[in-house]
């Protein structure tokens, strides 16, 4: 039953005293979703929405050892101690919203949860959201239908569009996974959509990319030699950017030539991922492609 | 962030890099002053941060004084891709031997930090990457144990050089305490005593390190025009495009999305503006206000899709940006998500027309 989180998922909650930390556990937990507890450092004893405060990550697990997943809401330029410190206490999935972390620090954090085992999403992402179970991130839920269609995206709001549309046309989300605007991300296309390989309440994935770097090229390499492979639709954001401009992600940059939606989607043409032009083709697709 | 070449030559000076003898100077007679000190032939180079200055005419070389004045004057008269020279280099001329490449990125695919070298250096690296790869050695450094010795030895082998190891630790050091996207050497040159020399240095700071790298100010490659500017102090990202519609929305990609579906329906994006997540009334009124009195915007596309952000608030600052300016323009509204009642039925009893999905409103806005 969907991937990442479940049922099963007792969350944590880094920087839960914050604006956006205390907003967003109050919607977490309206939609269901099993938070245990938060971390400010130096709030100890406090309550969020009825949410214990404790003053370290290693507090909190020593009276809730069964958090299994931790959300990170710290502001960025403490965030990489945040993250260090979720790691370190051996949170195996750790999903980051926060934005402007610093790319030096979020190599160094990747770096880390990959020797140790850890799952990072993010940073700069919206969260991961399995319908109707558990969502731990900040989109909102009500676009997000249960059903049997993966989505992989770099975006927010754009993601909700597409979620939109697909639950729209009667199909449905299994799961719906950002991981992240930023340069360096913790997680990509390929190690997401392997785990969809494996989940089987999902019968299909929608990529969605954007201009910047190489992850859909090489997604679209490894794509083209699996043997066993799930339909996949993709859509990229920014066919119309000019080069050389950060489109709002800090990631999202034509440079040097390279990153630019046209050869993106080339690369999934060349190996069969049929691509929408726009976001209300996706459910057509998805469509045509269930049935073959 | 890009940093000057003259910022970047004191920061590898900072950590021992050997660079050409040099001064800054902003007229002839303070160039004139820096030449008479490190002595002839001198090369004259315009401090800009846009690239391709050399075959704009930026770089000059000077064997004496009258060509000194008259080449620094002409560099300084300069405007290259839209940004004045306002201050020069004036460099000693050193006899290269060979020219070498050495850089430090951060690779997006591979998560680290990336040195890039090459025998054959003042070129452009992705030309001869893509010609023949065997030419650029590339090694990854993880981040987490540092550069270590056997990289250095891979590298010497590489140049068949054997006193290289303290730039290139100098330059990952630069790379990491500066908060570095890219560290460059190009050329990295070699006399006839083979003595190594950086040529040219260039940096480009992470930009969302600057809160930690305070140490140089803010600059742009270009002055910013009146709507660039605005954006940038109400916190919006904010791109200069070159058609006629203004395009405000919520989120980057959706935003780029809202221009692309635009341009998808035969119309063309004046801009891409992005008030970002949970905006209430009063940003979606400055949003506005920048679309209402931006020239080239004929028309205006609010694209909505509302989760934390409310479409009553969105509604609202629609509202309050038309009550201060009354306009011609066409203004077209997508609003879809949290409380989208409340909304449209605001901005309908304005007499503004609403829609369901982005694409029936790109019709719409696209439609003379």
């Amino acid at each position: 039953m969907a991937i990442l989180i479940d049922n099963n998922t007792k969350v944590l909650v880094q920087g839960i005293t914050g604006k956006q930390g205390s907003f967003h556990t109050k919607l977490m937990l309206e939609y269901g979703t099993k938070i245990l507890a938060g971390v400010t450092p130096g709030k100890a004893g406090q309550y969020v929405h009825g949410v214990p405060v404790f003053n370290s990550v290693f507090d909190a697990l020593e009276k809730f050892p069964e958090i299994n997943t931790s959300i990170v809401f710290v502001p960025a330029s403490f965030a990489t101690d945040a993250i260090f410190e979720a790691i370190e206490a051996n949170i195996k999935l750790i999903v980051v919203i926060t934005e402007r972390i610093p790319m030096h620090d979020a190599a160094k954090f990747v770096n880390y949860a990959r020797i140790k085992g850890t799952i990072i999403i993010g940073p700069n992402c919206p969260g991961v959201i399995s319908p109707p179970y558990s969502k731990v991130g900040i989109m909102p839920a009500h676009v997000f239908k249960e059903g049997r269609i993966g989505i992989i995206s770099r975006s927010g709001t754009l993601t909700y569009e597409i979620a939109y549309k697909i639950s729209k046309a009667n199909l449905g989300i299994s799961t719906a996974v950002g991981i992240g605007g930023d340069a360096i991300i913790g997680t990509d296309f390929i190690e997401i959509y392997e785990m969809f390989l494996k989940d089987k309440d999902t019968d299909a994935i929608v990529l969605i990319g954007e201009i910047g770097g190489d992850l859909e090229e090489r997604f679209a390499t490894y794509y083209s030699s699996l043997k066993n492979k799930k339909p996949v639709v993709a859509f990229i954001a920014g066919k119309s950017a000019p080069e050389g401009k950060r489109m709002g992600h800090a990631g999202a940059i034509i440079s040097m030539g390279m990153g630019s939606a046209k050869e993106k989607i080339e690369a999934f043409n060349k190996v069969g991922i049929k691509v929408a032009d726009k976001p209300d083709e996706i459910p057509k697709l998805l469509y045509e492609e269930l049935k073959r | 962030m890009k940093l000057y070449e003259y910022e970047a030559r004191q920061i590898f000076e900072e950590y021992k890099i050997h660079v050409p003898k040099w001064g800054l100077a902003s007229n002839a007679e303070e160039a004139l002053k820096i030449a008479k000190e490190i002595s002839f032939p001198v090369v004259v180079k315009a401090q800009v941060l846009v690239g391709g200055r050399g075959k704009a005419g930026g770089i000059k070389f000077a064997n004496n004084e009258e060509e000194l004045i008259n080449v620094t004057n002409s560099i300084l008269n300069l405007t290259i891709k839209g940004e004045r020279v306002s201050k020069v280099i004036i460099s000693k001329y050193l006899d290269i031997k060979q020219e070498l490449f050495l850089s430090l990125i951060m690779d997006r695919t591979a998560r680290k930090p990336l040195i890039l070298a090459s025998r054959e250096g003042g070129i452009d690296i992705e030309q001869i990457a893509k010609e023949d790869p065997k030419k650029v050695l590339r090694i990854h450094v993880n981040p987490l144990i540092g550069l270590q010795d056997f990289i250095i030895r891979k590298i010497e082998d590489f140049f068949s050089l054997k006193n290289i190891k303290s730039i290139v630790y100098a330059l990952y050091e630069i790379f990491t305490k500066y908060d570095c996207e890219l560290a460059e050497i190009n050329p990295l040159g070699i006399t006839n005593n083979n003595e190594i020399y950086a040529i040219d240095a260039k940096i480009i700071i992470d930009d969302s390190a600057l809160y930690r790298q305070n140490k140089f100010g803010e600059r742009i490659d270009r002055e910013l025009n009146e709507f660039e500017m605005i954006a940038r102090e109400s916190g919006f990202s904010y791109v200069e495009h070159d058609g006629d519609i203004g395009i405000i929305s919520n989120g980057a990609g959706l935003t780029m999305t809202t221009m692309d579906i635009v341009q998808y329906y035969g119309g063309r994006p004046a801009n891409f503006l992005d008030i970002g997540g949970g905006a209430d009334a009063e940003i979606v009124y400055k949003a506005l206000l920048i679309q209402l009195k931006h020239p080239r915007a004929k028309s205006i596309f609010i694209n909505i899709l509302g989760g934390i952000t409310r479409c009553d608030e969105v509604a609202k600052g629609i509202i309050k940006a038309l009550n201060e300016i009354k306009t011609n323009k066409k203004i077209v509204v997508r609003m879809k998500g949290t409380n989208e009642e409340i909304g449209k039925k605001m901005l309908n009893e304005v007499g503004i027309f609403t829609y369901d999905e982005m694409e029936e409103a790109a019709k719409e806005v696209v439609r003379t």
